[in-house]
């Protein structure tokens, strides 16, 4: 059940990430790439408030966790899109909630895999802190500590719209 | 049913995880869409510049081969390596096996070489099996069997890839008719396909072959039988054509290849009884003008080579979820 | 040595007694039964309460693996297990190495077998030279040596020609002939039975054919030579059909099951259970189910352990390379008791089976607890169960497929002639 913590508005969010980025990026050479499955609701909400000319990826970063010996392969049948040339390029990661670090990590080392980007932001909705790993977002509305037990989670309604759940582990 | 009450399968550990993957027989219907939706992202890395992913970093695949098959064992080895993975080949009819080692005392001997995974072909039905009850009864359930063929019993990478290319082409297992069409008595590959097409709800799996090519009792397996090559495929979706191996003349089970063609060989004329838009399956290497005729081979309809495509995201797929487990 | 059993159920499937007696012994033969002779005073007295006193077991199908074979089994090893099984008295196949083909390997053999602790040995001899089924062996010769009876082991005679004329020397002199019915070729290269559990598996199957085709051909050459046979290890329903049908027209024919074929099917070898691997294979269901009921009406007339010990390496092969065979003395009683319980037989009728009919088989007097007969006995207790593991069998043969299986019945003592060869109280 989750408890009634006072959440801010994903929508909004998105908005005020995007008024953040305006500046630093170019539309006719940025790319996003979001990660599964909340990144990329919000790199397309994104890519639409900047008008960006490049197609987001997407990235599945399973293959990159950390965690396989402990916890073995994740039942995820996404598949990483990566729809431009990775060298020399200027690429935003977006996902929704950053914590330990540790998913942006497999995220870098997944499209190094690709190429030799000439650049790499990061941009999220929510910092929750409590970093394990040296990895600081570059765009970043809204900040918050939450306990260790519980999970923070973007949702996509029907209708489209998004919105964060708290989830007790 | 068993007088001795039933063995707990040797593939599950206690967790009822895939420890091993030994025959697709007894794999539940949710094991085999897992695998199968596992190999999907698997098929994209094929596609990037750097083909690999780090998840078997460190870990030693050791491919026991007892029995020659350079196609099969280089996918194993691409699908392994492209795991990022430590791939060692051993082709043991040239090794000690000859000099009297045993199956198992081979075995032991590679574990002690800090093996994680055993990829292991074989000429006798159920040598995986022994290998990996073998670990099991020493201690050493780390170590993940994967059965590339033994005798004419399994090989489950073969089934699944199949399985694998059918859903890509044709998306819903439960509308469609899907003959196997050849040596059904000595392939392995067919007992693997059978048994998977049945489990993902295929609704009607044909056989068709001479009757010196079926084995008894083939249809308890839930399989209607065709010697009828044209009556057989008469509205399939999807026909799988096993290989004829040449010894088969020298068992007095068919009298000539030429014979065979004309009965049970995929021409265009035959095909032609199938739906429009079925699909030419064929595990290789084929035998053109014995089961399959070359313009059906390199036909529209043919799919043989996708499928060796699937077959090492399929792969990839497999190592990476018992190398988990 | 003047002993006196007491306490227990005496059970005689002989004479059809079934009721609380005592037994008395004197100079290793039953002196009284019920009631001491007079003047008996016993030296020691071995108490049967909770018991069944039986006469001990007779199985016909043995192997000793002596000689040639001792790194499978050894003669010491397998009458310590004959001993612990309550069998007093065995007969053993002629596939030794060398084969018993020759008197004075059957007589070492008989010397060899000669102590107070060990159960009767009646060697089967050879029908033909080195089991080939090429040239006749010297039956009378061996016979003299102590054969009981000649047979193949499990290697058909290919050529009918040579079998005929083996069958009408062997009728001459009146010996049985004791043999498995499989007909070469159908069986070639099989090593399962040939159906469902064969196909899912990928063995290659030995048809039903391959034992009833051979059981025709043995018995109308019986009509034609008149010699005694026993069909060995019957393992169908058919072949059991064609069996009692014969004598019905007239064939005198016996024959015999094993402990596994009378439990067993071939869904039993399981994930290629190496254990499972026999000759001739576990069959159907139904064939089990026949072979059961065949058992129970005597239209099976013995049934035997069928023991062959195989070493550790043998069997840890891919099933279609394992050596086939099952280890079996310690395990004759216990699943004697375990089938007549499943088809609720008296045990007067179910013992029969393992003591007096296959006695009548080897032609012996013996199987039975009748005054003035050795005291050969078997006392068990019904109700203590035996777990059958590698570390409570004494056979050297630790294959069997009913390993960690808990099985009804332990034997508690063993007499041989009078001499206590298994005492099941100690440690």
């Amino acid at each position: 059940m989750p408890i009634t913590t006072q959440l801010p508005d994903a929508e909004a969010l998105c908005a005020a990430l995007a008024e953040d980025m305006r500046p630093h990026v170019d539309p006719a050479t940025t790319a996003l790439v979001g990660i599964h499955t909340g990144g990329v609701w919000v790199a397309e909400r994104l890519h639409a408030a900047l008008g960006l000319q490049m197609a987001p990826g997407s990235m599945n970063v399973s293959f990159y966790r950390d965690d396989y010996n402990q916890r073995g392969l994740h039942a995820n049948a996404k598949t990483s899109q990566i729809p431009f040339d990775v060298e020399g390029a200027h690429i935003v990661i977006v996902d929704d909630v950053l914590h330990t670090g540790r998913t942006i990590r497999a995220a870098m080392n997944e499209l190094f895999d690709y190429g030799r980007p000439a650049r790499i932001d990061l941009a999220v909705l929510i910092d929750r802190g409590e970093r394990e790993l040296p990895v600081a977002p570059s765009f970043c509305p809204h900040s918050m500590s939450l306990p260790a037990t519980q999970v923070l989670a973007l949702e996509r309604a029907a209708d489209g719209g998004l919105s964060f759940r708290l989830i007790d582990k | 049913m068993s007088a001795l009450g039933l063995e707990k399968s040797p593939q599950l550990n206690s967790h009822g995880e895939l420890q091993h993957l030994l025959t697709i027989e007894g794999l539940p219907r949710d094991v085999l869409t897992r695998i199968l939706d596992t190999a999907a992202p698997f098929s994209e890395v094929a596609e990037r510049e750097v083909k690999k992913v780090p998840l078997l970093r460190g870990k030693s695949v050791f491919n026991l081969f007892f029995e020659n098959s350079t196609r099969t064992r280089t996918t194993f080895e691409i699908a392994a390596k492209r795991l990022s993975a430590d791939v060692i080949n051993l082709n043991i009819n040239t090794s000690s096996a000859n000099k009297g080692e045993t199956l198992l005392d081979t075995a032991d001997n590679l574990a002690a070489m800090q093996a994680d995974m055993f990829v292991v072909r074989h000429a006798s039905s159920g040598a995986p099996f022994l290998i990996a009850q073998h670990m099991a009864a020493t201690g050493r359930d780390h170590i993940h069997v994967v059965n590339a063929g033994d005798g004419r019993h399994a090989h489950p990478t073969q089934g699944l890839l199949d399985m694998y290319t059918i859903r890509h082409y044709k998306k819903d297992f439960t509308r469609l008719t899907v003959a196997i069409v050849g040596d059904v008595l000595h392939s392995r590959v067919a007992r693997s396909q059978i048994h998977a097409l049945i489990t993902l709800g295929v609704p009607e799996v044909r056989v068709i072959a001479p009757k010196t090519l079926l084995p008894t009792g083939i249809e308890r397996l839930g399989v209607r039988v065709f010697n009828d090559m044209r009556e057989g495929l008469r509205g399939v979706d999807v026909v799988m054509m096993l290989r004829l191996q040449n010894e088969r003349m020298q068992g007095a089970l068919l009298p000539s290849t030429q014979e065979y063609f004309k009965s049970y060989g995929l021409t265009p004329e035959k095909l032609a009884l199938a739906k429009p838009d079925a699909i030419v399956m064929h595990p290789g290497p084929m035998n053109r003008g014995v089961e399959i005729d070359s313009a059906v081979a390199d036909g529209g309809q043919a799919v043989i080579l996708p499928q060796v495509t699937f077959g090492i995201a399929v792969r990839m797929a497999v190592m990476a979820m018992l190398a988990g487990n | 040595m003047k002993i006196h059993i007491k306490n227990g159920r005496l059970i005689d499937p002989a004479s059809k007694t079934d009721k609380p007696l005592d037994l008395f012994i004197a100079a290793g033969r039953i002196v009284g039964v019920g009631n001491p002779p007079a003047g008996f005073e016993a030296n020691s007295a071995l108490d049967a309460t909770g018991c069944i006193v039986c006469p001990g077991l007779v199985d016909l199908a043995a192997r000793l693996r002596e000689p040639g074979f001792e790194y499978k089994a050894t003669l010491e090893s397998e009458m310590a297990a004959a001993a612990a099984g309550g069998v007093t008295r065995l007969a053993c196949p002629p596939d030794t190495d060398p084969v018993l083909d020759e008197p004075g390997l059957v007589e070492m053999l008989s010397h060899r077998a000669r102590l107070p602790e060990f159960a009767h040995v009646h060697p089967v001899g050879a029908l033909t030279v080195q089991l080939e089924g090429k040239e006749l062996t010297e039956m009378a010769e061996l016979s003299e040596a102590g054969c009981v009876a000649f047979g193949q082991a499990n290697c058909a005679i290919v050529d009918t020609q040579v079998l005929l004329r083996a069958m009408m020397y062997a009728a001459t002199f009146g010996f049985p002939v004791w043999l498995q019915a499989q007909d070469p070729f159908l069986a070639k290269k099989g090593v399962a039975h040939d159906g469902e559990v064969a196909a899912r598996l990928g063995l290659a199957g030995i048809p039903v054919a391959a034992e009833t085709i051979a059981t025709a051909t043995l018995l109308h050459l019986v009509r034609e030579t008149g010699v005694r046979l026993h069909l060995r290890r019957v393992s169908s329903a058919a072949a059991l059909e064609m069996i009692v049908a014969a004598r019905v027209a007239g064939i005198e024919v016996s024959c015999e099951v094993t402990i596994n074929h009378l439990h067993l099917t071939d869904a039993d070898i399981g994930y290629f259970n190496a254990h499972a691997r026999l000759d001739p294979p576990l069959r159907s269901r139904r064939d089990r189910d026949a072979l059961r009921e065949g058992l129970a009406s005597g239209a099976i007339n013995a049934l035997i352990s069928d023991h062959t010990p195989v070493d550790d390496d043998a069997k840890q092969m891919p099933f279609e390379e394992a050596e086939p065979g099952a280890t079996g003395l310690e395990l004759l009683l216990p699943l004697t008791i375990k089938w007549a319980q499943e088809m609720k037989l008296p045990l007067v009728t179910a013992l029969a089976r393992v003591t007096s009919d296959p006695a009548r088989i080897l032609g012996v007097k013996a199987g039975s607890l009748a005054l003035g007969a050795p005291a050969d006995i078997c006392v068990f207790d019904p109700a203590a169960r035996f777990l059958v593991s590698r570390e409570n069998l004494r056979s050297q043969g630790k294959n069997t497929p009913f390993l960690g299986v808990e099985l009804p019945g332990r034997v508690r003592y063993t007499l041989i002639d009078g001499h206590l060869a298994f005492d099941g109280t100690l440690g």
